[in-house]
């Protein structure tokens, strides 16, 4: 790994010459790099320095990432346990029709729902609300973000940590301060139940996750004119009417892109789920990828990897319709 | 901005704010006072929000009776060989994708995005076997390799984001004076984008060093053990022991915070580069 890194700091032995295969990957580039002091840069020799520059990259996220990925999807279609390597042969699409067939499967698909819904929501609205009082300069504004901003240098697993402790049903502090507050009467065994343990691992990502929000949209609305908000002051719009017709239009492409992101990232976000509650009671807070890290540590690659293909499907079908959506709303 | 804010509305606004500035900051209040209690002290009514008397047993502990620094060392030594490779190889790609225009460059940054929204839990079981052919399960060399590819892509598109904001011009003048190109960029581009950079590095090195699935899969000895990996061999039992998984949790979130409290400015940037220009 390191080697191809050096051999792209070594001076050049000029071994390189325009127009070679690209896959003489490795002595191309050197020369070529060496050779392209003067401004004089042939189209090949260009595209050799180009793909010297580049092949480090690729060739770890091939082998690492894509080459795994690939050989992961195959197995969909095999019959892939660990437990019986004798027989790994084709199934067609068996393990899909298995994952079909099972019940947990749908609990799964909507607590996936509700778990992307019910974090993303708040997020957005909490995330915003944050970003709008922001953006108006105060002092130790500075101090003050740097502080909201540090629950993304934590992991989601040990956010999942944090929040199991906090959601203790004996000597936990959330079930303290409800009682302080005098809310409950007796303690609420929150990761025990199905219902409170959903409730639970969502306030644990709506907190984590509301920074991103919170940051992405402050950097959008810096890029608002000034003159916009003095115009509409001027013409006497109000707060509301600013914010819906004014600030929302205006970084509604940002916010649109920011909240697909999520959304995916989100479905693909089991950390602290797999640290608070790792998919129980009883399946009630398992979603999809959770679910298909068990399938996994179970040995069963094939329906693991039938799932992990589910979900590629569910959100290429999903980005598609969205992106469709927003494209559609900006033309009108 | 004209100042058109009322006073009860900036009442409300600093309210909001300061009640969100609390939610953000006592899950780690508290895991701290957790750990800083006697061990017998987490376990009692009522609970106290203070130690009655501060204790570092916890984190004796840890040392005593878990190997915890040997976790420590090989999460540091893990993160900072794979961050640094990544940074730099992320570093050659994002140059390349910011000055040049090439046929194939399109697909490229798009091969590069779909591993950011594919589970990467796809990959793990063949990963897995993958490692085993290449005998580097359960070695920290086979880990590196495989954080290094897991930071490029990401790495390479906020980098990418900080080299458009730096004039052509610069590497230009440095190249008609002699300069190859690798030299430009190392001698004339680097220097000037170092803060980009080093905050490309901090994100990689965070990332790896609170990476859980991976390493759970791939390592099983103790001797190579990263802290995520310790922590989760921590709660597959049913009783917790809380005052040393509290323990542990500062230890391992302590360095992250510091190094994102310096990076944070950039880190924004960089992630807020590519949307907010769309």
């Amino acid at each position: 790994m390191t080697r191809t890194t050096i051999d792209l700091e070594r001076p050049s032995s000029g071994t390189g010459a325009p127009g070679e295969r690209p896959s003489d990957r490795a002595g191309a580039p050197r020369g070529s790099l060496g050779g392209s002091g003067r401004r004089r840069v042939f189209t090949t020799r260009k595209g050799v320095a180009i793909l010297g520059f580049l092949a480090p990259a690729i060739l770890f996220v091939s082998v690492f990432i894509y080459y795994p990925m690939i050989s992961g999807s195959q197995m969909a279609f095999r019959n892939w346990n660990l437990t019986n390597l004798t027989d790994t042969s084709w199934v067609g699409l068996k393990n899909f029709e298995a994952i079909f067939a099972n019940p947990v499967f749908y609990t799964v698909l909507g607590n996936t729902l509700l778990w992307v819904l019910g974090s993303i929501v708040p997020q957005l609205v909490i995330g915003f609300a944050i970003a709008l009082w922001l953006r108006r300069r105060f002092r130790f504004r500075g101090v003050y973000q740097a502080l909201i901003f540090f629950p993304w240098a934590i992991s989601g697993f040990l956010i999942g940590i944090l929040f199991r402790w906090m959601f203790n049903s004996e000597f936990g502090v959330v079930n303290d301060l409800l009682a302080k507050a005098g809310l409950i009467d007796s303690p609420i065994p929150w990761l025990a139940e199905p219902g409170t343990a959903m409730t639970a691992v969502i306030i644990a990502n709506i907190w984590y996750g509301v920074t991103f929000f919170a940051i992405m949209i402050l950097a959008a609305l810096q890029s608002v004119p000034d003159e916009l908000f003095e115009a509409a002051a001027l013409d006497g719009a109000g707060k509301v009417r600013t914010l819906f017709q004014i600030t929302i239009p205006y970084i509604r492409t940002t916010l649109a892109l920011t909240i697909l992101l999520r959304v995916i990232w989100i479905f693909n976000f089991p950390d602290i789920i797999w640290a608070m509650t790792g998919g129980g009671p009883a399946n009630q807070t398992h979603i999809v990828t959770t679910w298909m890290i068990n399938t996994t540590q179970r040995g069963d690659y094939g329906q693991a990897s039938a799932i992990g293909l589910i979900v590629v499907a569910i959100l290429l079908v999903f980005s598609a319709f969205y992106l469709m959506a927003i494209r559609e709303k900006r033309d009108a | 901005m004209i100042n058109t804010e009322t006073n009860p509305a900036r009442v409300i606004r600093v309210l909001v704010l300061a009640a969100w500035l609390v939610i953000t900051v006592f899950p780690l209040y508290w895991i701290t006072v957790t750990s800083l209690k006697e061990p017998g002290a987490i376990f009692s009514y009522p609970l106290t929000y203070w130690p009655e008397v501060f204790s570092l047993e916890n984190y004796v502990g840890l040392f005593e009776k878990a190997q915890f620094g040997t976790y420590i060392g090989n999460s540091l030594l893990i993160a900072t060989a794979a961050a640094s490779v990544a940074t730099l190889i992320a570093m050659l790609s994002a140059y390349v994708l910011a000055r040049f225009e090439f046929r194939s460059k399109g697909a490229l940054m798009m091969a590069f995005l779909v591993t950011q929204m594919i589970p990467a839990f796809i990959a793990l079981g063949p990963l897995y076997l993958l490692m085993t052919q290449l005998k580097l399960v359960d070695n920290k060399f086979g880990l590196i390799l495989i954080y290094i590819a897991i930071c490029i892509p990401f790495c390479t598109v906020m980098l990418r984001g900080f080299f458009a904001n730096v004039p052509d011009a610069l590497e230009e003048a440095a190249m008609i004076d002699g300069c190859s190109r690798i030299g430009a960029l190392f001698r004339v581009i680097v220097p000037v984008m170092k803060p980009g950079i080093v905050a490309a590095f901090i994100f990689n090195f965070v990332n790896c060093w609170n990476e859980l699935f991976l390493s759970v899969t791939l390592m099983n000895r103790d001797q190579n053990k990263t802290i995520p990996t310790a922590l989760n061999g921590f709660i597959t039992s049913y009783n917790i022991d809380w005052g040393s998984m509290s323990a542990a949790a500062v230890l391992t979130i302590v360095p992250t915070m510091v190094l994102f409290a310096f990076a944070s400015r950039y880190i924004v940037q960089g992630l807020t580069a590519g949307a907010v220009k769309g």
